[in-house]
């Protein structure tokens, strides 16, 4: 069996080739799915990739949310459907209350476009049980809304229950609350982070690794943890 | 036709880099003793016929779901604007004032 992973497209949408290659690099077939239909294709897993759905007009996410394919996926989330939300993803994800908090503008005001250094905190969820609890990994950051609020009851909800997956090292590149780049919700198979795993798949495109330039491919793990829980319980 | 006006702003808790950024220009214009800029955002929804009871509240209620994000913002007001007045309460007057566009339809148009 091949794992089907739908790597959705708003308009505005600008990471979803990436996604797609780098669901085809980790040995999933990807599946293309579009704003404006709500069949998810009997997909096993869902990537919401990066970009500036609807121009971030309103708020960033905010007008995605109303799309016909997200209600039918907010249901399937809600039955376990891995889904994983990058960048404005993430923040369709919190729009559409899948996963808690917001993202405001970064702390600075400029837009951030990085090699970022982060530490998986959480190692047990659908996009994430490849990595090993504390490991850092370095995934490209670029983002101009990218600061992670919620309030401290929120905060300490999400520590206490495990669910920061991902925190910054190094540098809190957008001022996000206690250094949070990426969530999960109670039941693990909904991830959002900032960052871009996508991005850091293959060797030639990726960050710089500490053996030489542009080789890293961090980012590669997520889907194939997937890949690997969907194999797992196929 | 009336205007309703919907007036969204960051909560008092959430730090707003735009709001601050737009501080910190200020004097540098020569524009002193401003302690503070929040930034927010002004919505006005034109609705067609009367504005009844039921209309104003599905206005609120579309202002706390798709205009704001309750766990960043707040909704400020939701104040009904008719045609030809404006109901913010005294007209200005001073040298250099401008009718703000709530004024109605005719000063829009020109």
């Amino acid at each position: 069996m091949t794992a089907r992973i739908g790597v959705v497209t708003f308009p505005g949408t600008l990471d979803d080739r990436d996604a797609s290659r780098a669901v085809r690099l980790a040995g999933a077939e990807a599946v293309p799915l579009w704003h404006n239909d709500a069949d998810l294709k009997n997909v096993d897993a869902v990537v919401l990739p990066g970009g500036f759905s609807y121009g971030d007009y309103l708020r960033a996410g905010a007008i995605a949310r109303f799309a016909p394919v997200m209600d039918t996926l907010v249901d399937a989330a809600h039955g376990g459907l891995p889904v994983l939300g990058i960048c404005n993803g993430f923040q369709v994800l919190t729009e559409v209350h899948l996963l808690p908090g917001s993202m405001i503008k970064n702390e600075h005001l400029h837009f951030v476009c990085r090699d970022q250094t982060l530490r998986v905190e959480n190692a047990e969820t659908a996009w994430t049980s490849e990595y090993r609890e504390g490991e850092e990994i370095v995934v490209p950051l670029k983002n101009q809304d990218g600061q992670y609020v919620a309030d401290e009851r929120t905060l300490d909800m999400l520590e206490a229950e495990g669910r920061v997956a991902f925190r910054y090292v190094g540098w809190n590149p957008n001022g996000s609350r206690r250094d949070i780049a990426g969530i999960t919700n109670e039941r693990g198979n909904v991830v959002g982070l900032m960052p871009h795993p996508e991005h850091a798949v293959e060797a030639g495109f990726g960050p710089d690794s500490r053996e030489s330039g542009r080789t890293g491919t961090d980012g590669l793990a997520f889907f194939t943890s997937a890949i690997k829980g969907l194999l797992a319980s196929a | 036709m009336a205007t309703i006006l919907v007036h969204v702003m960051p909560k008092p808790e959430i730090l707003d880099p735009q709001g601050k950024a737009v501080g910190a220009a200020l004097p540098r214009l020569g524009f002193d003793g401003i302690a503070q800029v929040r930034q927010g955002k002004r919505f006005e929804l034109t609705v067609d016929g009367e504005v009844t009871d039921e209309v104003l509240a599905n206005v609120r209620k579309a202002a706390e779901t798709l205009l704001s994000n309750p766990v960043i913002e707040d909704v400020v007001q939701v104040k009904v604007v008719r045609e030809g007045g404006c109901g913010c309460g005294g007209n200005g007057g001073g040298k250099g004032h401008r009718p703000a566009p709530e004024n109605g339809a005719k000063d829009l148009l020109g």
